[in-house]
């Protein structure tokens, strides 16, 4: 019989390989930014589009006009209940296309708002959620400078679905990519996790929880630009953690640069409420999506600077050092758990559902 | 969250380590079972493989009520929710089993109406709210989530809630134990045993393990140190020469259990003549069916079932994992053509599955780590 | 099928249903406490029940847990005491 360190090893190879596509349907697991996700990704969607920048799987495109680093965004939000604890589809929809330009170092210029509405939506609901994604533009510091609206019939999107595409302009003291991390490095997270999945949970009203808990949905150029100004050769990488939470963010990036990457899990800001609805649910608060959390790695000569630039900014007063990056196993997050014991942090097979188990 | 957090303190766990480490006799290797899925879970959650002595071996028991049900049962479920105007309920746990063609989550994305619930509650509530719809509830559990169904069944009886049944896979603790002390090739040396099931059955049933079969017995709770503490107190019997039922989780656990919960189950339940069990084949007496009185809310009995017993794929070890014959790594097809996302069997969809806890917590390599 | 979470009850919202407003850290939920009616009258505010699938399956103890984590904080105790009393006698 093969040994344990065999068989691991076998393992690993096997999923250092690029994915093949192979299901029939497409299922929600497909959308929950986990393994589903990635499969789809990876063995679908690069291989069909083809683009060396699309294949870098960055959280934005760079494309580079006439020596100007432009970076291009695209995203749909199709968040159900629209409004909830803390905001509402628009205000998503703003914030996480910049959030996407300023982790990948750009400055959020401009975007694009396209609404798909349902036959029979409220006016006063559709006026209310245009104001909100104007107020959010306002707050980003970005223009919307084109868009358009398609209706379709009742019971064919739920309320209404928002699609945007961000334009920024890379900032010179940024030098981030995917595959840049290196042993020794530390990782941040700018806040406390898990709020806004959790948030949307509780508002759908299926699983009868009555907390406190309000999405965290925020722009974060301010908190990517104190890091640039403060440690910009330092840092590495930054990651907006959504679907899939902080885990996906820290198990995309392991992969794309051959890198173990270490949290300690005590050091990981959770606030209460969402630590017990999480427990309750059988949910791994790390697996929960953000709307205003980002995951940076930055070199150990910056790291202390960084985070105290991190801190400046609204929102991410708790940053906190969480990890550090090692060379070995390759590929993979490990946790260092609150009772001292390690363990893996996977991706997600599936959808988070709440477990009884 | 009081009676959780001070139960996961780290410096008391490593004290905890170091008085195994004194309690174990040189030389000896040691095999201790945890019964119940949870268990392994949390064993592989807060790394308490990691935290343990190379001589102290946890294999890991069949104690998942998922894991256990055959892939014929996972079939009758799907054929209840693909009939027209039906409403499958179920728990998320489910949803990822693999039946003999597809799973819950593949049935619901080709267009059945599956929905994922945390308390059989919320499925009368589904009941209430769309009585034009016939609402399934797919139960599952041992004796700890038996009575929360039998409760609910009675509310639907009392208020005539027609559009409700339940589909009825609840089983017993006791007779997979018994079928797996009557393995010849078992040999283990004591048992971390099943705390919340306790709650219900209180300790008593488990007094034959000790008393039969020569194993002592400790009821633990979940918390990283209550297993280590349940693990040092099976220790400490086999020093001290002692062999008997210990209670670890007493702050939970009544020595008798749940008077009020067992008659609730007495009146809604009773034991099927016999029941497929993955791995463990037919085992008389060891599952629950609705009785007589909850007939009208019996989901076998309205809706026609395929019933067909089927056997794992071939490649399937998933009845010697739960046997804690072998590891979840020892199986032909862990980790490659069996994975989380893509799984064979249950052991590695089920979010208490031996090969599921070691796969997405226990996969790294240990020897010659950095400390 | 483990899954249990220690929850404090609020109050009894619905008597004939019984079913109570349970807190976990913050978190409210409305469980069922029909399976802990024992003669006693059952559940009372201020009470600490173990949550399963929205069903209250067993009231937590605190005297015991209390007791508990004594007992581990001794064995804690002791642990120290060696570990001094080892470090101690390397200095020689």
């Amino acid at each position: 019989m093969r040994s344990e360190e065999r068989v691991l090893e076998i393992i690993e190879t096997a999923r250092g390989k690029r994915p093949r596509f192979k299901d029939e349907l497409v299922t929600m697991a497909h959308g929950a930014g986990g393994k589903a996700s990635q499969t789809l990704i990876e063995g679908l969607l690069v291989p069909a589009f083809g683009s060396a920048a699309l294949a870098e799987l960055g959280d934005a495109g760079a494309v580079e006009v006439d020596g100007i680093g432009l970076a291009i965004t695209t995203d749909s939000f199709v968040v159900r209940p629209i409004r909830f604890p803390g905001g509402s589809i628009g205000e998503l929809a703003v914030n996480g296309t910049v959030n996407d330009l300023a982790v990948s170092g750009a400055r959020p210029l401009a975007l694009t708002v396209s609404l798909v509405l349902e036959e029979g939506l409220p006016a006063a609901e559709l006026r209310a959620e245009v104001e909100a994604i104007a107020a959010a533009a306002e707050a980003a510091g970005v223009e919307i400078v084109s868009g358009d609206t398609k209706v379709v019939e009742r019971g064919h999107c739920d309320s209404m679905y928002v699609c945007t595409t961000g334009l920024g302009r890379v900032d010179p003291r940024a030098g981030l990519g995917t595959g840049t991390i290196e042993p020794g490095d530390r990782v941040l997270v700018s806040g406390p996790i898990g709020a806004h999945g959790t948030a949307i949970m509780l508002a759908r009203d299926e699983l009868g929880l009555d907390a406190e808990i309000a999405s965290d949905t925020r722009p974060l150029w301010p908190a990517v630009e104190a890091m640039l100004e403060a440690a910009g050769p330092s840092l590495r990488c930054l990651r907006d953690a959504t679907r899939g939470g902080v885990a996906s963010a820290l198990n995309e990036l392991a992969r794309a640069s051959g890198v173990c990457v270490e949290v300690s899990e005590g050091s990981v800001p959770v606030l209460p409420e969402v630590a017990a609805a999480a427990e309750l649910l059988g949910i791994d608060p790390m697996y929960i999506a953000n709307e205003g959390v980002l995951v940076a790695f930055v070199a150990p000569e910056g790291a202390a600077a960084a985070l105290a630039a991190l801190r400046t900014a609204p929102g991410c007063e708790s940053a906190a050092e969480v990890g550090v990056v090692k060379e070995e196993p390759p590929g993979m997050v490990l946790v260092e758990t609150g009772f001292g014991g390690r363990r893996v942090m996977d991706l997600l097979a599936g959808d988070p559902l709440p477990r009884i188990c | 969250m009081r009676f959780v957090e001070e139960f996961r303190d780290a410096e008391l766990g490593a004290a905890l380590a170091a008085q195994i480490l004194s309690l174990l006799e040189p030389g000896r290797h040691y095999k201790l079972m945890e019964i119940c899925g949870g268990h392994t879970h949390s064993i592989y959650r807060y790394g308490i493989d990691d935290l343990l002595p190379d001589e102290v071996e946890m294999v890991h028991g069949p104690g998942c009520p998922v894991c256990v049900i055959p892939m014929g049962r996972v079939d009758d479920a799907i054929a209840i929710a693909e009939r027209e105007g039906v409403t499958l309920v179920c728990f998320g746990d489910m949803m990822r089993v693999p039946g003999s063609e597809r799973t819950l989550l593949e049935a619901k994305a080709a267009g059945a109406d599956i929905r994922v619930v945390y308390s059989p509650l919320d499925a009368l509530r589904i009941a209430r709210e769309s009585p034009e719809r016939e609402v399934v509830f797919f139960a599952i559990g041992f004796e700890t989530t038996a009575p929360s169904t039998a409760l609910t069944l009675m509310r639907a009886r009392e208020e005539g809630l027609a559009n409700f049944s339940c589909f009825c896979n609840h089983v017993a603790i006791v007779p997979p134990l018994q079928a797996l002390l009557a393995l010849p090739d078992l040999s283990l040396d004591g048992f971390v045993g099943p705390g919340h099931v306790a709650t219900v059955v209180g300790a008593r049933p488990f007094e034959f393990i000790p008393a039969e079969h020569g194993k002592p017995f400790v009821v633990s709770g979940f918390e990283p140190l209550d297993i280590l503490q349940a693990i040092e107190m099976l220790l400490r019997q086999l020093v001290e020469g002692r062999c008997e039922v210990e209670n670890q989780y007493s702050r939970v656990v009544p020595g008798e259990g749940n008077p009020v919960a067992l008659k609730a189950m007495d009146e809604v339940f009773e034991l099927r003549d016999t029941f497929e069990w993955r791995g463990l084949g037919e085992i008389p007496r060891s599952a629950f069916k609705l009785t007589e009185a909850f007939a009208a809310h019996d989901a076998e009995l309205r809706h026609e079932l395929p019933g067909r017993s089927v056997a794992d794929p071939e490649a399937c070890q998933c009845g010697e994992v739960l046997k804690g014959a072998i590891k979840p790594w020892e199986c032909k097809v862990f980790g490659t053509a069996c994975t989380p996302e893509h799984a064979i069997g249950t052991c590695m969809v089920s979010p208490e599955g031996a090969c599921a806890a070691y796969y997405n917590y226990g996969r790294f390599a240990r020897e010659g780590d950095p400390a | 099928m483990c899954l249990a979470i220690p929850g404090q009850v609020l109050e009894i919202v619905d008597e004939p249903n019984r079913l109570a407003r349970v807190d976990v850290a913050g978190v409210k939920r409305n469980v069922s406490v029909g399976l802990l009616d024992a003669e006693e009258g059952g559940v009372e505010p201020g009470d600490w029940v173990l949550i399963h699938v929205g069903f209250a399956i067993s009231k937590v103890d605190p005297d015991e847990a209390a007791a508990t984590l004594k007992l581990l904080e001794q064995m804690g105790s002791e642990y120290e005491q060696e570990l001094d009393e080892l470090k101690g006698s390397s200095i020689e």
